[in-house]
């Protein structure tokens, strides 16, 4: 259940959208000062018949991430990610790929652009019901001119990668939906394309189904590092495979984060409604919600400990030296060492044993040590370092205002 | 105004204007089809040296081979075993009953038909699916084309080309049409977004989208269309045989002139022989080439 977390190097943008709109209808330019002037989607339909698609959207979608773009259904969400390979025109706007300004592509070059940089995953599958598993795979490379048999060999590897090895010739109606959405997953795999667009692609799966194909969605970006820009209107799910997440509401960008972010400092009632219902206790890692070191103890005797110890609210303390977190020290202990030699060296055997915890742990796994524990638990990273404290009340805290059950 | 005879009594115009404007436009055609009849008349030429070459392969052919050769397309396209029979017992009884070279003569007229149909129809129909505007354009036509009587069309054509093969086809054509062209518009247009769209995500270009994604998903509705067209064509012998057509709609008019019930009975056997024949094959063809469908609902 740990999360893979993507190598924090220097984040290189791929996708830029600035000052997009869609307004929907038949003369789209000329309402735009209304939309411009602020009026509401609602107060457009009703004035003009136009609908307001997307209002104001701006962001940027770094190489090698997966940008979850979330929201109620109507949102625009769809409308969104239609703009990344111009399925759908702006009425106002820039899209840039890769420093190329999308729209300024004429015909031929745009049919390239799609073939070559971006592929795409449907809600709805939009496989070739005509043609075979293995050709709807190969549909891509097929469509970019690449001969029969070498098209045909990738295609049944990525077939293979995504668990539907021996079912080459069969038809898509033939498939469950589950199957189907792989074979979608394999179509777009197949190209080699930079970029993965999925519109709600696991939406219209069963539960199970769904949460293996996150699954292997995760497991398969581990290796390919690709971009991906995925639509999904699951908190859950956002939280559970997004990099970032970006909250649509009638078109516009309510909130934009990590995670985290979202979840715990949510940008308004609509975004909080959305995190309401969501498990934090499966959703946050220790390190989201744990507080400083601060009753850290680094002294070389027992002396300058108890010193140390009286500079923070408690009654003990975490001895760490150069090795890292070693123990829980106790102020009576330490207390009666002193006493009997005020010069005595501090080492860990005037530690007590108590386990810490690491800081990508999911909260739900430290709940009972944290609340067996009559101290807070001491958290570590991979070295072995102290970066942390969980205590039995930030936990509390932290899970309690995730729905009124107490009352 | 005291005059209010208009209220009971249709306006209209006098007689003697009614004659004028016929007049006008009857000469009008006459000069026109004099002057311009040779030359439409030449175009048709090549189609007319292909139907008589049809028609003479066909008649020359020995029977047996005709019957063989159309079981073993029935067979093909429908892989049923009483289909062909069938094909070969209509055929046989056909011959049997004198009305073979008949037969072949119709026959090669309505393939002739069918075939020009197809070629016409389908890219009519493709303009239609892609622009509003020639869907528009072309709607009105074709239900004036299906609606008005064949006579009425038939008098300009015979005028323009006399009487002959080559009126009778276009005559067979402009009635038979319609299904395919309307049956094409509407299957282009049936075709599932969601896969249109998919194509376009991976960079189809629309000729790409048109023959890999529409014309397949729109088969069994041009299919159809196909299959009208040819029954409407089978049904246009009849008419087609007063400009002259030959085949078995002929013996069918002399029998009704002299009330030669037998005869036209016969003929009218045979002419729904060939139709159920026909309908069979193209309905069991497109049905085979659409075996995709099949477990379309266990999804
Ligand atoms: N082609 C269109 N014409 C008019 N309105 C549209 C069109 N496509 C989408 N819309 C409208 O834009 C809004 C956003 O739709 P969509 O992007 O499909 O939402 P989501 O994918 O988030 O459910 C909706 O109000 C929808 O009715
Ligand atoms: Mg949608």
């Amino acid at each position: 259940m740990v999360e893979a977390k993507i190598n924090k190097t220097e984040p290189v943008a791929l996708i830029k959208i600035e000052g997009l709109y869609k307004l929907f209808g038949n003369n789209p330019k000329k309402f735009m000062p209304l939309v411009h002037a602020g009026k509401s989607k609602d107060e457009i339909l009703a004035e003009t018949g136009h609908t307001l698609g997307l209002k104001d959207i701006n962001l940027t979608i770094n190489k090698g991430e997966i940008f979850v773009i979330m929201g109620l259904s109507g949102s625009g969400k769809s409308t969104l990610i239609r703009h990344f390979n111009r399925l759908i025109d702006p009425t106002e706007g820039v899209i840039e790929v890769e420093g190329t300004d999308v729209m300024k592509l004429p015909q031929k070059e745009l049919e390239l652009f799609r073939r070559h940089k971006m592929s795409m995953v449907f809600q709805r599958f939009g496989l070739l019901p005509h043609k075979s598993v293995v050709d709807n795979v190969a549909y891509g490379l097929a469509i970019q001119g690449v001969s029969k048999s070498e098209r045909g060999a990738k295609a049944k590897e990525w077939l293979e990668t995504v668990g539907l090895a021996g079912y080459e010739e069969q038809y898509p109606a033939q498939l469950s939906g589950g199957q189907q959405q792989r074979v979608g997953l394999a179509r777009a795999l197949c190209t080699d394309a930079e970029i993965l667009l999925m519109d709600e692609a696991f939406s219209a799966l069963d539960p199970l189904i769904r949460s293996e194909m996150q699954d292997q969605l995760i497991e398969l970006q581990q290796k390919l590092h690709k971009t991906i820009i995925f639509i999904t209107h699951d908190l859950d799910e956002a939280l559970r495979i997004g990099d970032r997440i970006a909250i649509l509401k009638d078109g516009e960008m309510v909130q934009q984060g990590e995670p985290e972010d979202i979840l715990l400092n949510p940008a308004n009632d609509y975004v909080e409604a959305f995190v309401r219902d969501v498990n934090r206790a499966r959703a946050l890692t220790v390190e989201t919600v744990m507080k400083d070191p601060v009753n850290r103890i680094t002294a070389d005797t027992i002396g300058e400990a108890l010193k140390q110890m009286k500079g923070f609210k408690g009654d003990y303390g975490y001895y760490v030296n150069e090795d890292g977190y070693q123990g829980v020290l106790t102020e009576e202990k330490l207390q009666a060492a002193y006493d009997d030699d005020n010069k005595a060296k501090l080492t860990s055997a005037h530690c007590e044993a108590l386990d810490a915890i690491s800081q990508d742990a999911v909260l739900e796994t430290v709940i009972p040590d944290t609340l067996n524990s009559q101290y807070s638990l001491p958290v570590i990273d991979d070295q072995g370092e102290m970066t942390g404290q969980l205590s039995r009340s930030t936990l509390a805290e932290v899970l309690g205002n995730e729905e009124p059950r107490n009352r | 105004m005291a005059d209010s005879s208009w209220l009971s009594e249709v306006p209209q115009l006098s007689r003697g204007e009614l004659r004028d404007i016929r007049k006008f436009l009857d000469t009008e055609y006459r000069d026109f089809s004099r002057e311009y009849g040779e030359i439409i008349e030449g175009f048709f030429d090549p189609l007319l040296s292909f139907l008589v070459w049809f028609e003479k392969l066909l008649l020359a052919t020995p029977w047996w081979l005709v019957i063989a050769i159309i079981a073993g397309l029935a067979y093909l396209s429908s892989r049923s075993w009483k289909l062909s029979l069938g094909v070969v017992i209509s055929f046989f009884m056909i011959g049997y009953f004198g009305m073979w070279d008949d037969t072949m003569r119709t026959m090669s007229i309505i393939l002739v038909c069918t075939l020009m149909a197809i070629a016409l129809g389908v890219p009519i129909g493709i303009a239609m699916a892609r622009s509003d505007r020639v869907q528009s354009v072309v709607t009105p036509l074709l239900d004036i084309m299906q609606t008005m009587p064949a006579f009425v069309y038939l008098i300009p054509v015979v005028m323009l080309l006399g009487i002959g093969k080559i009126p009778g086809v276009i005559a067979v054509v402009i009635y038979a049409i319609p299904p395919v062209i309307r049956l094409t518009n509407l299957g282009i247009r049936l075709v599932d977004k969601d896969v249109l769209e998919a194509a376009t995500a991976y960079g189809a270009s629309s000729l790409q989208r048109l023959i890999g994604v529409q014309l397949p998903l729109a088969m069994p509705t041009i299919m159809a269309g196909i299959n009208q067209t040819i029954m409407m064509a089978l049904s246009m012998v009849v008419i087609a045989s007063m400009i002259g057509v030959k085949g078995l709609g002929q013996p069918v008019l002399k029998s009704i002139t002299n009330q030669y019930f037998t005869l036209g009975l016969l003929n009218g056997l045979a002419i729904v022989a060939l139709a159920i024949i026909f309908d069979r094959v193209s309905q069991a063809y497109a049905k085979r080439s659409q075996r995709y469908l099949e477990g379309m609902d266990n999804g």
